[in-house]
C-alpha cells in the first residue's frame, strides 16, 4: 500500500467496491442484477436532499438521535486514568445502533417499491430492528436467524414476532449468524425479483458495506461534535466491538483522517486465542471469499469456513467488514481482542458502577478498555460505542456469573 | 484441436440429441465411491460430468447438495483431493469432459495459479465457479481461460437483454441456464420458459446452452435436452446417494450407491436418445 494514497481514508470503496484487496462482489449471477439495482438505488438516493432528509426526520423523531454522549464518572474515577465517554446508542428506539441502518435501507427500498423485506440476525437486534422498520412502512419481514441464537435470545424472538416478523430458524451448520447469512442469501436468491435484503451489518456484496457504513456513520459524526463542545477537543483514543463490525464502521469512520485519534476495535476472542474458540477473525483468520465479499475469515488450510465461538451472538460470526480488513492491512486501525470471561466482568462493572446495563456486544469494548485506560493520563479522553443495552442478555449471563461466583 | 467439450456438443448434435450432464460431489459418499461413481457415469453414457468441489458454506445449493458437501468434507476431502480424482479419471477416460464446479474460496487459499497449473494438468475441461460473476473477471476467468480452461457462465431467470452480453462475453465452452429462479434442488423447470430462455440466449451467442438446476426426472431431462442444447442433472442424483448411505464402508465402494446411481442415470440417457 503506498502512502500516496493515504492521505484520506475516505476514498474506499472504489468503482468495483474495493476497499484495498477486500470488498468486491462475489455473488451468484442470479443476484447480480439486483445488487447493480441497489447499487444505483443507492447512488440516486445520496444525490436526493428529499431522501437526507427523510432519514434525518426518522433518525430525530423515531430513533431519538442524536444519542448523548455521556460521561461516565463514576466509571472513570474507578478506573483511575483517563476520561471515559460513552456513546450512548444503546439509547436508540429498539436498543441499539443497527436502527440506524435498517431505518436508512427500509427507505431505500421503499423507494425502489419492494415491499418484502428479509434479513439476517444473530443477536436479534438487526432483526428487531428490521421488524420494527417494516412494521413501521408496512413491509413484510421474513428474519433468518441460527437456531441456537434463537434459543439464547429468546426475547428478541418474542419482540420480532409480537411486531408482525417471521422468523426462520435456521438449523444448518453451527445455526449461528454465519448459517443465518446463508440461509437468508439463499431465500433471496430464490426471491430475487420480489425482496429486498437489508444485511445487517457492513459485509456482503458491494455497495452493502459502503451502504451500512454510511448509515451508520451517524454514530462518530455525532460523537465528533460533542466531543468537541464537552471538552473542546478531539478524543485520544476511540474504541468499539466488532463481530461484523457495523456499530464500529459507524463510530470510526468520521475520525479516520483524524491523525492524533488512535483507533480500537475488540474482536471476541471466546474461550481465548490460544484456544481456537473465538470469533476473532482479523486476529486468528487470514483473507478469503465468503457472503458476497474478500476479508479476513476464519477458516481451515483448504479454505473451509470454521466456526466462529463467542458468548455475544452477535459476535459469533466467522469474518468481518471488508473495510475494517483494509484498515487492519493499513494499520489505521488497531485490532484487538477480550475473551468471554473478560467481557461478563465488564457488563457486570458497568451496570454496578454506571447503572447501564450493557450488551455483551459492546462489553467486550468495555472489558478492553479497563486493560489500558488506567494507565492514560488523567487529561486525556477515550470514546467507548455502547452500541446497545444487554437486556436481551439476562438470560445467558445471569447463570454464568453466578458460575463464577459474581452475583 | 477440437475440445472434448466442442466434441461431445458436435457429436450429439450429428445424432440429432441434447447432451446429457451429471454433477457428483467429490468425496461424496466417500473418496473411495467417487471414482467408480465416475466410471458408473461414464458406462451409463453420459455425456459430461461436473465434479462437485465441496464447500462448507455453498450458498446457492440447497439442502441435498449442501448435505454432499458436508458428508465429503467431514469424510476428509480437499480441494488437493478432487484434483487428484480429476487427474485419475482423465487417465480412465480420455474424452469425457470434466467440469470442476463450485465456489471461489477453497481455490483462492489453494492459490489461483497453483490450482489454475493443477487443473490443466489433471486435464479438466473447465470451472463453473458460482460465486464469480463477470465483475470479478481478473481474479480467475481471464488466466484460467489464458491456461486453456472453459470459464463456463450461469444465465438464470434474472438475467435480462441488458445483463447477457456482460455475462456472455468472457463465456466459453457452453451456457449453463439455471432454469429455476432460486438455489439447487428444490423446484421443477418450466418448458416453456426454458424454450423462452434459449431463444434469448441463443441470439446472442454460438456456445452450446444447457439447462440445469430443477431437472430430476428422465421426461425433464429429455424435454429440457430437447428445447436446448443439453440438460444437467444434480440433485435428483445426489438424493440416491443420500437415501443409500447405510452401507458405506469407511474406506471402501458403496457397490449399493454406484449400482442404483447407474441405473438411474441409465434412464436419463435412454430418455435423451429416444
Amino acid at each position: 500500500m503506498s502512502t500516496a494514497s493515504l492521505n484520506t481514508y475516505h476514498n474506499q470503496p472504489d468503482e468495483s467496491g474495493r476497499f484495498g484487496i477486500h470488498g468486491g462482489r462475489f455473488v451468484a449471477e442470479t443476484l447480480m442484477p439486483l445488487i447493480l439495482n441497489v447499487e444505483s438505488a443507492y447512488k440516486s438516493a445520496c444525490a436526493d436532499k428529499d431522501f437526507a432528509a427523510e432519514l434525518a426526520y426518522y433518525q430525530k423523531h423515531y430513533i431519538g438521535r442524536p444519542s448523548p454522549l455521556y460521561f461516565a464518572d463514576r466509571l472513570t474515577s474507578y478506573f483511575g486514568g483517563a476520561k471515559l465517554y460513552l456513546k450512548r446508542d444503546e439509547l436508540n428506539h429498539t436498543g441499539a445502533h443497527k436502527i440506524n441502518n435498517v431505518i436508512g435501507q427500509a427507505l431505500l427500498a421503499k423507494r425502489m417499491g419492494k415491499t418484502k423485506i428479509i434479513a439476517e440476525t444473530g443477536a436479534g437486534q438487526h432483526g428487531v430492528a428490521t421488524a420494527t422498520a417494516c412494521a413501521l412502512f408496512d413491509m413484510k419481514c421474513e428474519v433468518f436467524m441460527g437456531a441456537e441464537d434463537v434459543e439464547r435470545q429468546r426475547p428478541n424472538v418474542e419482540r420480532m414476532r409480537l411486531l408482525g416478523a417471521k422468523i426462520h430458524p435456521v438449523t444448518a451448520g453451527t445455526g449461528t449468524l454465519k448459517d443465518a447469512m446463508n440461509e437468508a442469501l439463499r431465500y433471496w436468491v430464490t426471491n430475487a425479483e420480489t425482496h429486498f435484503y437489508i444485511i445487517g451489518t457492513v459485509a456482503g456484496p458491494h455497495p452493502y458495506p459502503q451502504m451500512v457504513r454510511d448509515f451508520q456513520s451517524v454514530i462518530g459524526t455525532e460523537a465528533r461534535e460533542q466531543i468537541i463542545k464537552a471538552e473542546g477537543r478531539l478524543p485520544d483514543k476511540i474504541v468499539a466491538c466488532i463481530g461484523g463490525g457495523s456499530n464500529a464502521m459507524g463510530l470510526f469512520y468520521p475520525f479516520l483522517d483524524d491523525k492524533d485519534v488512535e483507533i480500537y476495535g475488540v474482536e471476541a476472542a471466546g474461550k481465548g486465542i490460544p484456544s481456537g474458540l473465538h470469533a476473532a477473525s482479523l486476529t486468528g483468520g487470514q483473507p478469503g471469499i465468503l457472503h458476497g465479499n474478500r476479508t479476513y475469515l476464519l477458516q481451515n488450510d483448504d479454505g473451509q469456513i470454521t466456526d466462529a465461538h463467542s458468548i455475544s451472538a452477535g459476535l459469533d460470526y466467522p469474518g468481518i467488514g471488508p473495510e475494517h480488513s483494509w484498515l487492519h492491512d493499513t494499520g489505521r486501525v488497531n485490532y484487538v481482542s477480550a475473551t468471554d470471561d473478560e467481557a461478563l466482568v465488564a457488563f457486570q462493572l458497568c451496570a454496578r458502577q454506571e447503572g447501564i446495563i450493557p450488551a455483551l456486544e459492546p462489553s467486550h469494548a468495555l472489558a478492553y478498555v479497563s486493560t489500558m485506560i488506567g494507565d492514560m493520563s488523567a487529561d486525556q479522553i477515550v470514546i467507548l460505542n455502547m452500541c446497545g443495552r444487554g437486556d436481551k442478555d439476562l438470560g445467558a449471563v445471569l447463570p454464568m456469573l453466578d458460575k463464577l461466583g459474581r452475583l | 484441436m477440437t475440445g472434448r467439450i466442442e466434441k461431445i456438443f458436435a457429436n450429439a448434435k450429428a445424432a440429432g440429441r441434447g447432451t446429457l450432464g451429471v454433477f457428483v460431489t467429490a468425496g461424496d459418499p466417500n473418496a473411495a465411491t467417487t471414482p467408480a461413481l465416475l466410471d458408473a457415469l461414464v458406462g451409463a453414457g453420459v455425456d459430461l460430468i461436473e465434479l462437485g468441489m465441496p464447500f462448507s458454506d455453498p450458498m446457492a445449493d440447497g439442502p441435498a447438495i449442501q448435505a454432499a458437501s458436508l458428508r465429503a468434507l467431514k469424510g476428509g476431502m480437499t480441494l488437493a483431493g478432487t484434483l487428484q480424482i480429476a487427474a485419475d479419471f482423465r487417465k480412465r477416460h480420455p474424452d469425457t469432459p470434466l467440469i470442476l464446479m463450485g465456489y471461489y474460496n477453497p481455490i483462492y487459499i489453494y492459490g489461483n495459479d497453483r490450482f489454475i497449473a493443477d487443473a490443466v494438468t489433471a486435464g479438466v475441461d473447465g470451472l463453473i465457479i458460482v460465486d464469480l460473476p463477470p465483475e470479478e473477471d481478473t481474479e480467475l476467468c481471464l488466466p484460467a481461460k489464458k491456461a486453456g480452461l472453459k470459464f463456463i457462465r450461469l444465465v438464470t431467470p434474472t438475467s435480462d437483454e441488458t445483463r447477457l452480453p456482460a455475462i456472455l462475453e468472457e463465456a466459453s465452452g457452453f451456457v449453463y441456464y439455471v432454469s429455476v429462479l432460486g438455489i439447487t434442488g428444490t423446484k421443477s423447470a418450466a418448458g416453456d420458459s426454458i424454450s423462452a430462455a434459449y431463444q434469448q440466449i441463443r441470439s446472442q451467442t454460438d456456445l452450446p446452452i444447457v439447462a440445469g438446476f430443477g431437472i430430476r426426472t428422465s421426461a425433464q431431462a429429455a424435454e429440457a435436452a430437447t428445447l436446448t442444447d443439453g440438460a444437467v442433472v444434480g440433485s435428483a442424483v445426489v438424493d440416491i446417494i443420500a437415501t443409500n448411505l447405510s452401507d458405506t464402508p469407511q474406506n471402501g465402494i458403496n457397490n449399493d450407491i454406484v449400482q442404483k446411481v447407474a441405473t438411474f442415470v441409465c434412464e436419463l440417457t435412454n430418455a435423451i436418445c429416444k
